[in-house]
């Protein structure tokens, strides 16, 4: 494969496995959502460039509505349910900042160890797409477990989506009419947890998920 | 005889470091002041600072010892060197293979020592809170910047400056990511290393705010022109080597005879300019830190250095 | 011949310790004690350089008709035993030395005279052993010497808990030593090195006595997390013993590490090397970090020699990484940086333990709170002390950096390595190994910086006065050693070529006939260090510095009282302590290691009273490891007490089921 063409798709690659940092390190809300915009846009890159080398018109169609729905829509509505609720603070993190980090790298180099011998066979870029996907679907889930805001936990949640469309696009050949599904049922599972936020915040007054545990009368 | 000439070219980028390091440090607060629409103090305004100091009495506490007054000179001589050792506008000058770029890190490092002591020295508590975080910081930068040597080597197969700057600057190197992760690590560690906003501001004396002038609170008069004139020096040193390492065009190799080494100044000193500039913009943009988030801005560091690590061993396996 | 040289040497030692016993009660018999041990010790340091030079004439092996009679006594002089004895040589005349003169202030001399040169002749007997019972024998009377040398003042508080706790774990690892050499040994049962040599142990076996080699040997030299009794028991005995126990004795336990593992293992496997290279990166972080949390001077040395332990450690785990994948030059270059910091570290760590001595008989304190503005006192210590300091934090140009920017090369070659965890776990622990380093700078600027700058804090430190002259002549001779084994470090590297060779198979290129001195581990593309190069420039630029600006610009200076920003205060207690100075340190790593947690009790507005800040560290260590296994020995011990206090009725019975029971056995088995 071309070398250029290879070396681009590595650092879109890259790319999102760093931002997928990124929001790990973020410490206010509006930054985790801008964060997610950025995220999301990566991941369209990505998906239009996989377009192009791999010949694949059908894929442009998933860029554009990653771009579109995940970089414009959703963080436009969280920006208003985050105003809404009234939660600009900082978030609470479970354990440091600089320790979530550190596992984060383990989890990469995780993720390198397994996916590499495994798909030895395959082409390059499918190795560095596979073994990056798992890594950000790994960094996702660590996103979620290591928050204790209800809202971070979503993000996280949609930030493992993106990895699986990386992997999807990286593997050749993802049907749109999966990827639109997906798509779908992820704005509707938005919409959802955004009612039951709303729900949760008029009843209990805050989204504070130790704060709910407690009122289950279970210990945090 | 041509041993005579490869000394004389050492030794006249040895003067060249020396002399152009205070008009760098002018030239960054020049922009800064335009950027905040002052006029600003005049480019040679480092010049006559140090040449005040020079001809000033030092005024030494009672209670400093002979490690007070020895340190400025150690200090200035361990940082000069190091930063004579960095290719500005040429490569493989003599003693560049004297000292890698681990070598250089630990000279840093030598002249860090000695400051921390001196600070210490006089038994006030500025003095103690400036040596102590500046130790704090120092142990998250060295890490950091290992990770990013160990990137640079596994690219270019060896920690000789000299020898990566050739490596970088010949070979096909694409559109590496992990080259750019590791620019930002090391810019990260060089902004902490130097004191600059975010980490430290080199224009305060609050002594809340202070990491590095607190440690030179007691110093006067010829002493603390030395520790300037070393800082000054230690800010070149990081922007020359990000100049070398990741935008090597235009060195001269050595040996390749005056012209080239001409045209090798001419284009160092663009990218001092360039990288002024940016400097500038950058503090000017950022607020200051609280120190205890330092630790996780260079644990973030860390994280990029390891980050270009791993990447860069997923491209080379497959 | 040189090996019959060196056992009469180890023999004179043990003729000296016995008459020590009547010469103690002499008033001239502590420096004659010390005088024949540093006579014997420097004959024995001769010939071991020699033979580390000279090579193999002098080398060879002996055999003695004592000890058990089928077994004989085995000794042999090999490269390795030659570096070894080097070292521990080097560090007995220079304790020697001190000995003369710290001597003199010894109280009860009859307890530390006659097991001085025993310490000495059990740590020469240990490196030329050949045999598994010669060699634990001479490990356990090296334990018992230093335990009775820890006891020496043992009505002082913490010395006796700490003399319980070392003997305890000596035991533990002799058991494990024992069981390591039983495996080696196999189901023959030949005990001389040569007969295992020849019978190398399968995997399953292999694994087992390497573990319980680390076992074994690693708690003696501190590996984590079997180092708790370290930096209790280093600090208890005499200055000069403190030097020995964690500038040589630690060695010698690196030495059947190394003999266990390199030599009668046979070919090592890859996990065993990521193995080792983690407990050492894990080691010298721990270390240092425990040792920035110490105010005890001669504690926080202790502690940082676990964290040197741990570097050395490193360097041992990439040998047997790189040997089991067949890289045997990488292999030749991590064991040869290992094995220089084993040098360097006795050296300076030596140096470290000498000025602390000479400051305990100065001042009476070993707190650093205490202390403070020595160096106008004690301007020579002092000058020694920076040196060390200097050196044992890796400074170019003096001998610690070279030896961990080797042991940084060693990390660099990595990438060769084929298998992933490698690849990944050796730069971690590169970032480990910096993170140690930029960590030890930081505690020896507090170390330096609160004993002997700064403000005298109590009046004892106010009236200190210089030490003895023979103290002074082994801290310069020692700091002297540190600055050419760093300006010439090429010479070093070409005489552990032998041992590298026996060891790995393979020997760095000759260093000493380089160009300008410089070294270069590898190839010259690749990196290379020219410490005399450096060092020179660096005393041309800072005497450039000197000549034209007093020439040139002003020459003036007076004396003033300290600016402190407009804010001068003459009481000594407003300058920075030494739990201040690691304050940052103490947030940032110290509230996830030890769950340090800070508290400020203020008092009442209006109150008098001084506010109090109160820092809590728990080691977590000794919370998870260690407390358990004591409450399940005393329950266990409890439960068995109840046999102490049965009838005679019950006794009876007991004896009566015992005999039932193995007639029973006898009965079914037959």
């Amino acid at each position: 494969m071309d070398p250029l063409a290879l070396d681009v798709a590595h650092l879109f690659a890259g790319g999102l496995v760093l931002v997928s940092f990124m929001l790990l390190y973020q410490d206010r809300m509006t930054g985790l959502v801008n964060t997610f915009a950025l995220h999301a846009l990566v991941v369209s890159l990505s998906v239009a460039w996989q377009a192009h080398i791999q010949h694949a018109p059908h894929l442009y169609i998933t860029a554009a509505i990653a771009l579109i729905v995940k970089a414009i829509i959703i963080p436009l509505a969280l920006h208003r349910i985050i105003v809404q609720l009234g939660i600009h603070r900082t978030i609470e993190t479970v354990v440091g900042i600089g320790q979530t980090m550190l596992a984060g790298i383990g989890l990469v180099a995780l993720s390198i160890m397994v996916m590499l011998p495994i798909t030895a066979k395959a082409g390059t870029l499918t190795q560095q797409d596979l073994a990056f996907a798992l890594a950000v679907l790994l960094l996702g889930l660590l996103m979620m477990i290591s928050r204790r805001n209800a809202v971070s936990q979503v993000i996280g949640f949609m930030s493992i989506e993106n990895g699986l469309i990386l992997a999807a696009t990286g593997a050749k050949g993802m049907p749109l009419v999966v990827e639109i599904s997906v798509a779908f049922s992820i704005l509707i599972a938005l919409i959802v947890i955004g009612v039951f936020l709303f729900r949760i915040r008029e009843s209990f007054d805050t989204v504070d998920i130790h704060a709910l545990h407690e009122y289950r009368g279970e210990q945090p | 005889m041509a041993l005579v000439l490869n000394l004389l070219v050492q030794i006249a980028q040895m003067a060249l470091v020396l002399a152009i390091a205070p008009l760098f440090t002018g030239y960054v607060r020049k922009v800064k002041a335009h950027l905040l629409r002052r006029q600003g103090p005049p480019l040679v305004q480092p010049y006559r600072e140090l040449l005040r100091l020079l001809r000033k009495d030092v005024v030494l506490a009672n209670t400093a010892s002979w490690v007070f007054r020895v340190a400025p000179y150690l200090i200035f001589a361990t940082t000069w060197v190091a930063a004579s050792l960095i290719p500005t506008f040429a490569t493989g000058l003599i003693f560049s293979y004297a000292a890698d770029m681990i070598a250089i890190v630990a000279l840093l490092g030598s002249a860090r020592f000695m400051l921390a002591l001196a600070g210490l020295d006089v038994g006030t508590s500025f003095g103690g809170i400036g040596s102590s975080r500046e130790m704090l910081i120092a142990s998250l930068a060295e890490p950091a910047m290992l990770m990013v040597v160990f990137t640079l080597s596994l690219l270019a197969g060896s920690t000789q400056l000299s020898s990566i700057a050739a490596s970088l600057q010949a070979s096909d190197v694409g559109l590496r990511f992990s080259l750019a992760l590791a620019l930002i690590g090391l810019t990260m560690v060089a902004i902490a290393e130097n004191s600059r906003i975010p980490v430290d501001n080199p224009a305060t004396h609050l002594e809340l705010t202070m990491v590095h002038e607190a440690m030179i609170l007691e110093y006067s008069g010829r002493h603390l022109a030395l520790i300037e004139a070393a800082a000054s020096l230690k800010l070149l040193l990081y922007v020359s080597v990000i100049a070398c390492v990741f935008f090597p065009w235009g060195i001269a190799v050595s040996g390749q005879g005056l012209v080239a080494y001409l045209g090798g100044v001419g284009v160092y000193v663009l990218k001092l300019a360039a990288a002024g500039f940016l400097l500038a913009v950058f503090e000017t943009a950022t607020a200051k830190m609280r120190v205890f988030r330092v630790p996780d801005f260079l644990g973030a560091a860390l994280m990029l250095g390891f980050l270009a690590a791993l990447l860069l061993f997923v491209t080379m396996a497959g | 011949m040189a090996l019959e040289g060196l056992l009469w040497c180890i023999g004179g030692l043990l003729a000296t310790s016995m008459a020590a016993v009547p010469a103690a009660r002499l008033r001239a018999g502590s420096p004659m004690v010390y005088g024949a041990a540093l006579c014997l010790s420097v004959v024995a340091l001769g010939i071991a350089a020699a033979s580390l030079f000279i090579g193999h004439s002098l080398l060879g092996a002996l055999t003695l008709p004592v000890g058990l009679p089928w077994l004989g006594a085995h000794f042999r002089l090999d490269s390795l035993a030659a570096f070894f004895l080097v070292v521990v040589n080097l560090g007995a005349t220079t304790a020697s030395i001190y000995g003369i003169g710290y001597g003199r202030h010894e109280e009860t001399p009859g307890r530390v005279l006659p097991f001085f040169p025993a310490f000495l002749a059990a740590m020469n007997l240990v490196v030329l052993a050949d045999d598994a019972f010669t060699f634990l024998f001479a490990w356990e009377f090296m334990s018992l010497a230093s335990w009775a040398l820890v006891m020496a003042h043992h009505r002082r508080p913490g010395n006796a808990a700490a003399g319980y706790l070392y003997l305890i774990m000596a035991s533990f690892g002799t058991l494990a030593l024992l069981f390591a050499f039983g495996l080696l040994a196999g189901p023959a049962g030949g005990y001389a090195f040569d007969a295992i040599r020849a019978a190398p142990p399968g995997a399953g076996a292999a694994a087992a006595v390497l573990v319980l080699a680390l076992i074994g040997a690693g708690s003696k030299a501190g590996l984590v997390p079997l180092h708790v009794w370290l930096p209790l028991a280093h600090p208890a005995a005499p200055s000069h013993v403190s030097a020995l126990m964690s500038g040589v004795m630690t060695k010698v336990a690196v030495y059947g590490v190394v003999r266990i593992v390199f030599d009668l293992l046979g070919v090592p496997t890859w996990w065993a090397g990521a193995l080792v290279a983690l407990l050492g990166g894990v080691t010298a972080v721990m270390g240092v970090l425990h040792a920035l949390m110490e105010h005890d001077l001669k504690r926080l040395l202790a502690y940082h020699t676990v964290e040197n332990i741990g570097i050395i450690f490193i360097g041992l785990g990439l040998a047997l990484a790189f040997g089991a994948n067949g890289m045997r030059t990488a292999a030749a270059l991590a064991l040869t940086a290992a094995l220089f910091h084993v040098f360097n570290h006795s050296v300076f760590k030596s140096l470290l333990f000498f000025g602390s001595g000479a400051v305990l008989t100065a001042t009476g304190e070993r707190d650093m709170e205490h202390l403070g503005g020595l160096i106008h006192r004690m301007p020579l210590t002092a000058f020694a002390f920076l040196i060390g300091s200097a050196a044992i934090s890796a400074l170019p140009p003096f001998n610690g950096f070279v030896s961990e920017w080797l042991t940084f090369q060693a990390i660099l070659l990595s990438p060769g390595l084929p298998q992933w965890l490698l690849k990944f776990l050796v730069p971690a622990i590169g970032a480990l190994l910096a993170l140690s380093a930029a960590l030890a700078a930081a505690c020896f600027v507090k170390a330096f910086g609160v004993t002997f700058l700064g403000r005298p804090r109590t009046d004892a430190a106010r009236n200190a006065a210089e030490t003895d002259r023979w103290s002074l002549a082994t801290m310069f001779i020692l700091g002297a050693i540190c600055l050419v084994a760093g300006i010439l470090p090429g010479y070093f590297i070409d005489a552990l070529a032998p041992v590298a060779h026996v060891l790995a198979g393979a020997h760095l290129p000759r260093q000493g006939e380089l160009d300008w001195l410089t070294i270069i581990p590898v190839a010259q593309s690749r990196s290379s260090y020219n410490g005399l190069l450096l060092f020179l420039i660096i005393a041309l630029a800072a005497g450039l510095g000197v000549e034209v600006i007093h020439r040139w610009a002003s020459d003036e200076l007076r004396r003033s009282a300290p600016w402190d920003c407009g804010f001068p205060d003459s009481s000594p207690a407003t300058q920075y302590t030494a739990g201040s100075f690691s304050q940052p340190i103490r947030r940032v790593f110290g509230s996830v290691v030890f769950r340090a947690r800070e508290e400020v009790r203020m008092p009442p507005p209006g109150d008098l009273q001084a506010a109090q800040m109160h820092v809590r560290m728990r080691d977590l260590l000794w919370d998870a490891l260690y407390a358990p296994v004591t409450r399940l020995v005393g329950f266990v011990a409890d439960q068995l007490n109840k046999v102490q206090f049965l009838s005679i009725r019950a006794y009876l019975t007991l004896v009566f089921s015992a005999l039932v029971v193995l007639l029973m056995v006898l009965a079914v088995w037959h």
